[in-house]
C-alpha cells in the first residue's frame, strides 16, 4: 500500500522509503506550571492551618459533635428529613407535569388556572407559606367534601385529618411544583415540533401525543436541573419548623443544643448530616443522567453529561450550586440541528 | 386506471395566509383514486403547505378541500361550516398518512415501537396483531431486520422507510410525502424512491412534494407547477417536463433538470 500524503516531502515528490512504518511518538519536555504548584502550596499551608485551627478551636465542641453525631434522635430526625424531601417531591413531580401540561395546552382555563398557580406559588416566600399551612386548622376548622351551597357529604375536623408531618409536605410540595413546572416546560419545549407533528398526522389526540410521544423525550432534559430541585428541597426541609413541624433535622438540633446549650457542635452536626445526604443524592443523579443520556450520539461526550451537574438551574428558587459542579448540564432549549440525532436507545418511560 | 374515476382529493379555490403573507391563492386540483401527483415548484412556492392543509395540519382560510368526498377540518350544516372537534380531525387524519422531509421518527422508541404506536394507541388493533402487521410492513420496506434498532442507529434512507411503514401501518387511503428524499445523502434517495414507486405501483393513491423530477416522469399520473401560491401549470408529467408552456415553469426545470 503506497499512501502518498502521510511522508511525502513537500521538496520531492518521490516517497520516502520508510513511509508505511508509523512516526515514533512524540516525546517533549513538558510545559511546566511553577505558578500553579505555588498557589497550590500556598493555598495548601491556609488549609491545614485551619483545619489544625479548627480541630483545636474550644468553640466547635467537637467532644460533643462526637457524642450527638449519630445520637439516635438525630438520625432519626435525618430520615425524617429524608422522608419530607421525597414525599414532597414525588407529589411536587406528579403536579409540575400536570402544570406544565395545562400551561402549554390550547384551553385557555387550563393556561390560566396553571399561570395564576405559579403566580401565587412562585410569587410568596416558602416560609410564610409553611405559615399558613400550620394555621390551616385555624383557617378552615372543618374539612369539607360536596357541592357548593349544599349541605357537606363528609366533613372532619382538620386537625385530626392532616397531622403536622402532612402538612409540611403539602406545603413543601405545592411551592416546589411551581418551580418544576417551569423547568418540565422547559423540557417540553425543547422537543422538536416535528415530532407533535408526526404524532397528530397519525391521528394521535393531543393528550396521547404529550404523554407517550413529547414528554419521554424531554425526560433528558428534565432530569439534571430536576435533581438539583431534590437537594434544594433537602435543604428546605429545615423551614418547616414555620408549621410548626419540629422533628427534621434542623429542628431537631436545635431542640437539642436548647437543652444542652451547645448549639454550634449541634449546627455541626447537623450540617454533617446534609451534607453527607446531600452526597449520596448526587451519587444517584450522576447514575440517573447517565442512564438518560445512553445513545444521545457522539455530540455529546460522556464527560459532559456524566458530570454532576448543579450549576443549571431553570426557574430555581434557590441559586443552589453543588460544589463541584463543573461543567453546566444539558441546556434546555438547545437543539441539535437535526432531530433524528438526538434519539436516545433507551425508553425514559 | 379505469375509465369511471372517482376523486380522492378535490382542491377547489382553496386559499390560505400566514398573517398579511398570502401563501395559497385559489388552489384548484382534483386527485383521483389510485393516481399520484407530484407537486414540484420553488421553495416557497406553498406546495408544502398545501400539503399540510389537506391533512388539516394546517386551517384553509377560503375554498374548499375533500378528502374522499368529506370536507376536512369542517362540517356542513346547511350552508354553515362548523369546526370540528380535535377529535373528529384526528379521525379523519388517521385515514391519510404523511411522510415528512426530516423523517420525525420518534427517537424514543425502536423502530417496530415507531410502527406499531398508532395502530395501538389510535385504533386500539390489539398489540399482538400491530406487531406482525409491523413485521410485514417492515419487510415490504426492506427493513425487515431493522424492527429492533433505534432511529439513531439507522441510515437516513432506513429512517425515511421505516417511516413510510410507520405511515402505511394506519392502512391510509391518501398518502401525503412532504420532500421524502430532500434530507437524504444522494446514494440513499433511491431506495426510498423505489419503496415509493412500489406503493404507486401496488395502487396507493399519493400526493408528493418533490425535486425529483425523475420520479415525477415515471410514477406520477400528473404534475403540478406551483410557484408563488398558484398553480402555474399542471398535466402530463411527460408533457410538462419536456414542453412546458409558461416560462416560469421553462427557467425553473430548466435548473433543476
Amino acid at each position: 500500500m503506497t499512501s502518498p500524503s502521510s511522508d511525502a516531502r513537500a521538496t520531492g515528490n518521490s516517497l520516502s522509503p520508510d513511509g508505511d512504518t508509523p512516526a515514533p511518538a512524540i516525546k517533549a519536555v513538558r510545559l511546566r506550571h511553577p505558578w500553579r504548584n505555588l498557589i497550590a502550596v500556598i493555598i495548601l499551608i491556609y488549609v491545614v492551618a485551619f483545619v489544625w485551627d479548627a480541630a483545636n478551636r474550644k468553640a466547635f465542641q467537637w467532644e460533643i459533635f462526637g457524642k450527638y453525631l449519630f445520637d439516635q434522635r438525630i438520625s432519626q430526625a435525618a430520615l425524617v428529613t429524608l422522608e419530607l424531601t421525597v414525599y414532597s417531591m414525588l407529589i411536587a413531580i406528579v403536579l409540575a407535569l400536570i402544570l406544565a401540561v395545562m400551561r402549554l395546552s390550547s384551553n385557555p382555563v387550563f393556561k390560566s388556572i396553571s399561570w395564576v398557580y405559579l403566580w401565587i406559588f412562585r410569587g410568596t416566600p416558602v416560609y410564610v407559606q409553611l405559615v399558613f399551612w400550620g394555621l390551616l386548622s385555624v383557617i378552615y376548622p372543618t374539612l369539607s367534601i360536596g357541592l357548593p351551597f349544599l349541605p357537606p357529604i363528609v366533613s372532619f375536623p382538620t386537625g385530626d385529618a392532616l397531622s403536622l408531618f402532612s402538612l409540611a409536605i403539602i406545603g413543601l410540595a405545592l411551592n416546589e411544583a411551581a418551580y418544576l413546572a417551569e423547568i418540565v416546560r422547559a423540557g417540553i419545549l425543547s422537543v422538536d415540533r416535528g415530532q407533535e407533528e408526526a404524532a397528530t398526522a397519525l391521528g394521535m389526540s393531543w393528550s396521547q401525543t404529550m404523554w407517550r410521544i413529547v414528554i419521554p423525550q424531554s425526560m433528558r432534559i428534565i432530569i439534571p436541573p430536576t435533581g438539583n430541585e431534590v437537594i434544594s428541597m433537602l435543604k428546605t426541609t429545615s423551614l418547616v419548623t414555620a408549621v410548626p413541624f419540629s422533628f427534621d433535622l434542623f429542628t431537631r438540633s436545635r431542640d437539642i443544643s436548647a437543652e444542652t446549650f451547645t448549639p454550634i457542635p449541634l449546627l455541626l452536626v447537623a450540617s454533617a448530616w446534609y451534607l453527607a445526604i446531600t452526597s449520596v443524592l448526587m451519587v444517584g443523579q450522576y447514575f440517573l443522567e447517565k442512564r438518560f443520556a445512553r445513545g444521545i450520539g457522539a455530540a455529546r461526550s460522556d464527560k459532559t453529561v456524566g458530570t454532576v451537574t448543579g450549576a443549571i438551574i431553570v426557574g430555581a428558587n434557590q441559586a443552589t450550586v453543588v460544589p463541584g459542579a463543573a461543567t453546566p448540564g444539558p441546556q434546555p432549549g438547545k437543539k441539535p440541528d437535526r432531530p433524528s440525532d438526538r434519539s436516545g436507545d433507551e425508553d425514559p418511560r | 386506471m379505469s375509465e369511471n374515476k372517482v376523486p380522492m382529493v378535490e382542491s377547489a379555490r382553496v386559499s390560505k395566509s400566514f398573517g398579511s403573507n398570502q401563501v395559497l391563492k385559489s388552489i384548484s386540483l382534483t386527485v383521483n383514486r389510485g393516481e399520484v401527483l407530484c407537486l414540484v415548484g420553488p421553495s416557497g412556492s406553498g406546495k408544502s403547505t398545501f400539503l399540510r392543509c389537506i391533512n388539516h395540519l394546517e386551517t384553509v382560510d377560503a375554498g374548499r378541500l375533500r378528502v374522499d368526498g368529506t370536507l376536512v377540518g369542517y362540517r356542513e350544516k346547511g350552508d354553515k361550516l362548523l369546526e370540528l372537534h380535535p377529535k373528529e380531525a384526528a379521525l379523519q387524519r388517521r385515514e391519510i398518512g404523511m411522510v415528512f422531509q426530516r423523517f420525525n421518527l420518534f427517537p424514543h422508541m425502536t423502530a417496530l415501537e415507531n410502527v406499531i404506536e398508532a395502530p395501538i394507541r389510535v385504533n386500539r388493533v390489539p398489540k399482538a396483531d400491530a406487531i406482525r402487521r409491523a413485521n410485514e410492513l417492515l419487510a415490504r420496506v426492506g427493513l425487515a431486520d431493522k424492527g429492533n434498532a433505534y432511529p439513531a442507529h439507522l441510515s437516513g434512507g432506513q429512517q425515511q422507510r421505516v417511516a413510510i411503514a410507520r405511515a402505511l401501518a394506519m392502512d391510509p387511503k391518501l398518502m401525503l410525502f412532504d420532500e421524502p428524499t430532500s434530507a437524504l445523502d444522494p446514494e440513499l434517495v433511491g431506495e426510498v424512491l423505489d419503496v415509493m414507486k412500489q406503493l404507486a405501483k401496488d395502487g396507493m393513491t399519493m400526493i408528493v412534494v418533490t425535486h425529483e423530477m425523475g420520479f415525477a416522469r415515471e410514477v406520477a399520473d400528473s404534475l403540478v407547477f406551483m410557484d408563488g401560491g398558484v398553480v402555474v401549470e399542471a398535466g402530463d408529467p411527460r408533457e410538462v417536463l419536456s414542453n412546458p408552456r409558461h416560462e416560469r415553469t421553462k427557467a425553473f426545470l430548466s435548473k433543476v433538470l
